[in-house]
């Protein structure tokens, strides 16, 4: 009896173990070990060829050249603000959703959200250059307009990359919204505005609180998509880009400094990791009930 | 009613002509009713007879396609609900689970700008008022259904509106709760002398807490009146069927007999009740005669003086503590009939098989037209 019970308990973690084996492996290989070798990359100098010596000299220079910080704080704040201008955006979308189409019109919503997904990003993305170059489709429609007298560049510009962000991010922050709203009580709605409130007391006091879990979860995924993204900014701003992908980018791939790169691949994750923890924190938000939501 | 105030104050509610279509439904056909000023007021009726519908106009949430609705005097056509001096007290009470007690019975308050030490004091006092003082703090997931309610009652009250409307709050609750609540609305109703709009589809709430009832079918009011009017002189048979329980009996008219009626109810039982018209013979009639109306007898003999005697066969006894009833067959007619069992426990030891007679008195007994409709 006991050997039978403690040959099930054995059986069962067996089962566990290999069905969690192929995520586990995947963990382990493609994202910790590489991590680990790029922190051991990170943080040594080389000091002549196929010698290195342990040192801070990549952190160092980050801080010493102000192009690589500025770089860094201009790639975080525009991502904030991608991040800012999709959830201004997605949250009348997720509302109509959620709470005013019915039926087949919600689900015909989702997939206008869901559409542009379908045409990869680099495609999708050179679709936007064709718009928007100098000799493209909108610059000729404005000179045809008479809003202006040549055709502008449209491209290389921060306004750009933020729209390109924020028509990639959209379905990201939509999707958590939706989920947040729909479980939003319609008669909570009711019962705030048959005590007085209008809708943007309503807005600030029932709704946001409510769906604070989804809005912090769209937020975080969308910031690290946002952050992490490298075509859209580097397509749409050109040379203006200054995106910290790029810098990565050109550290691994042009200058064929590793190291230099590793550091920065770090720092970059670091600052994502500390961007979530401050949005957590602002928000009162727990990380498990916001995951939850995603 | 609350005393002191006089009779002739105006009505706090006033509707007339209500009318509400939705497409070819007609949810709410011309309404009318006039609800006085702190008494409580119920529309009964069965789940979509219309009744949320006029509720929810009277609250604005819902624009009425004709009519009119005044609440204290004031033509409420354009104005929207949140400034109606009405509140709501919903079905499932709504209360805001993000914010604690004490910030659910502030919340109207805030949004009428009263200064937050104020609205903290004026919540407290109406949460001591509703016997929930201290909870203020609490989170209103910590609270028991009874308690829950009484915050969303504190919640509208706080604001002292006109009228405090009420969609069937009790629903949600186990039955001895809501034996207990019935009670405290009713209680809490002539502690404050607001105005209750009540609906429900229960006619023991509508009886136990009302001062006047509107029994509601099909979009339309059948009756209104005081409890005991609906329960002693129902106007329809709709009434009589669903206020309190009955006994119907469809027959033929064989003719008059001063106020009362003589009806063949099938199979030779000759009946005579009280009918609410002149009907003509031949006429098809449901007679209503209650259970409690009706008397067991051991014998002919022992029945009350002018009651006809009839007999019939015990088939089950269902024991409900004081609302016993005894289901028998009626030798005759071979209908089944449900008679409520003396309070003196005198008929307890009846078996089923055993036969019986029974009378009862022809003016408790009441006969409508034939053909109207039955929940």
């Amino acid at each position: 009896m006991a050997a039978s019970a403690t040959g099930a308990s054995w059986y069962r973690r067996l089962v566990l173990a290999l069905l969690l084996a192929p995520a586990l492996l995947w963990l382990l290989a493609l994202i910790i070990l590489p991590h680990l070798d790029l922190a051991v990359l990170s943080f040594r100098e080389r000091v002549a060829p196929r010698e290195y010596v342990a040192s801070l000299a990549q952190y160092r220079s980050f801080f010493g050249e102000p192009l690589y910080w500025h770089v860094f704080l201009r790639t975080a704040l525009l991502s904030a603000l991608a991040t800012a201008l999709t959830l201004l955006l997605a949250f009348p979308i997720a509302w109509i959703i959620a709470k005013l189409a019915r039926g087949r019109m919600s689900a015909l919503l989702f997939v206008v959200c869901l559409i542009p997904f379908w045409v990869s990003e680099t495609v999708r993305t050179l679709g936007w250059m064709i718009l928007l170059r100098e000799s493209g489709v909108l610059p000729a429609v404005l000179v045809h307009l008479g809003f202006t007298a040549q055709p502008v560049e449209l491209l290389y510009h921060d306004a750009t990359i933020l729209v390109g962000l924020v028509y990639t991010s959209l379905l990201f922050m939509v999707v958590p919204l939706v989920g947040s709203l729909e479980s939003l009580d319609n008669s909570l709605i009711e019962a705030a505005y048959d005590l007085g409130g209008k809708g943007g007391s309503i807005l600030r006091t029932i709704v946001i609180p409510h769906a604070a879990p989804g809005i912090t979860a769209g937020c975080i995924v969308v910031f690290m998509l946002t952050l992490g993204n490298y075509l859209t900014p580097t397509l749409l701003g050109g040379k203006n880009s200054l995106w910290f992908t790029e810098q990565i980018y050109t550290q691994f791939i042009t200058r064929f400094n590793w190291e230099q790169g590793a550091a920065f691949g770090f720092l970059l994750l670091a600052l994502s990791t500390a961007m979530v923890w401050l949005g957590l924190k602002a928000s009162g938000q727990r990380f498990s009930d916001v995951m939850r939501r995603v | 009613m609350s005393a002191g105030l006089p009779l002739t104050a105006a009505p706090d509610l006033e509707v007339s002509a209500l009318t509400k279509r939705f497409a070819a439904h007609v949810a709410v056909d011309e309404v009318s009713f006039s609800v006085a000023r702190g008494s409580f007021f119920s529309i009964l009726g069965p789940s979509g007879c219309g009744k949320t519908t006029l509720l929810r106009m009277i609250a604005g949430f819902i624009q009425p396609d004709g009519g009119s609705i005044a609440i204290g005097a004031r033509d409420m056509a354009s104005v929207p609900p949140n400034k109606r001096p009405v509140n709501m007290v919903f079905q499932h009470l709504a209360l805001f689970p993000m914010m604690s007690v004490g910030e659910n019975v502030a919340f109207g308050l805030a949004r009428r700008g009263v200064a937050r030490a104020e609205r903290a004091r004026r919540a407290e006092a109406m949460l001591e008022r509703v016997g929930l003082a201290g909870a203020a703090g609490k989170r209103t997931d910590e609270l028991s259904g009874g308690q829950r309610q009484r915050v969303a009652i504190a919640r509208s009250l706080v604001l002292e509106p006109t009228l405090l409307l009420l969609d069937e709050p009790l629903g949600a609750l186990d039955l001895k709760l809501r034996e207990h609540m019935k009670v405290e609305l009713k209680q809490l109703q002539s502690a404050f002398g607001t105005t209750f709009v009540y609906i429900t589809h229960d006619q023991s709430e509508a009886l136990v807490l009302s001062d006047r009832v509107g029994v509601m079918n099909h979009g339309r009011f059948e009756q209104l009146g005081s409890p005991q009017e609906l329960y002693y002189s129902p106007a329809t048979s709709f009434v009589a069927g669903f206020v309190g329980a009955n006994n119907r009996l469809n027959g033929t008219v064989l003719g008059h007999e001063g106020a009362l009626v003589e009806l063949d109810a099938g199979g030779g039982l000759r009946l005579r009740v009280r009918g609410n018209a002149a009907f003509t013979r031949g006429t098809s009639v449901d007679a209503f005669i209650r259970p409690e109306a009706m008397t067991l007898a051991r014998g002919p003999q022992e029945l009350p003086p002018g009651q006809s005697a009839l007999s019939g066969e015990v088939t089950d006894m269902l024991f409900d503590g004081a609302n016993s009833v005894v289901l028998l067959r009626e030798t005759l007619s071979r209908r089944e009939l449900r008679i409520a069992l003396p309070q003196t426990g005198a008929f307890a030891d009846l078996k089923p098989g055993a036969r019986i007679c029974f009378g009862f008195d022809p003016g408790r007994a009441i006969c409508f037209p034939a053909g109207a409709t039955h929940p």
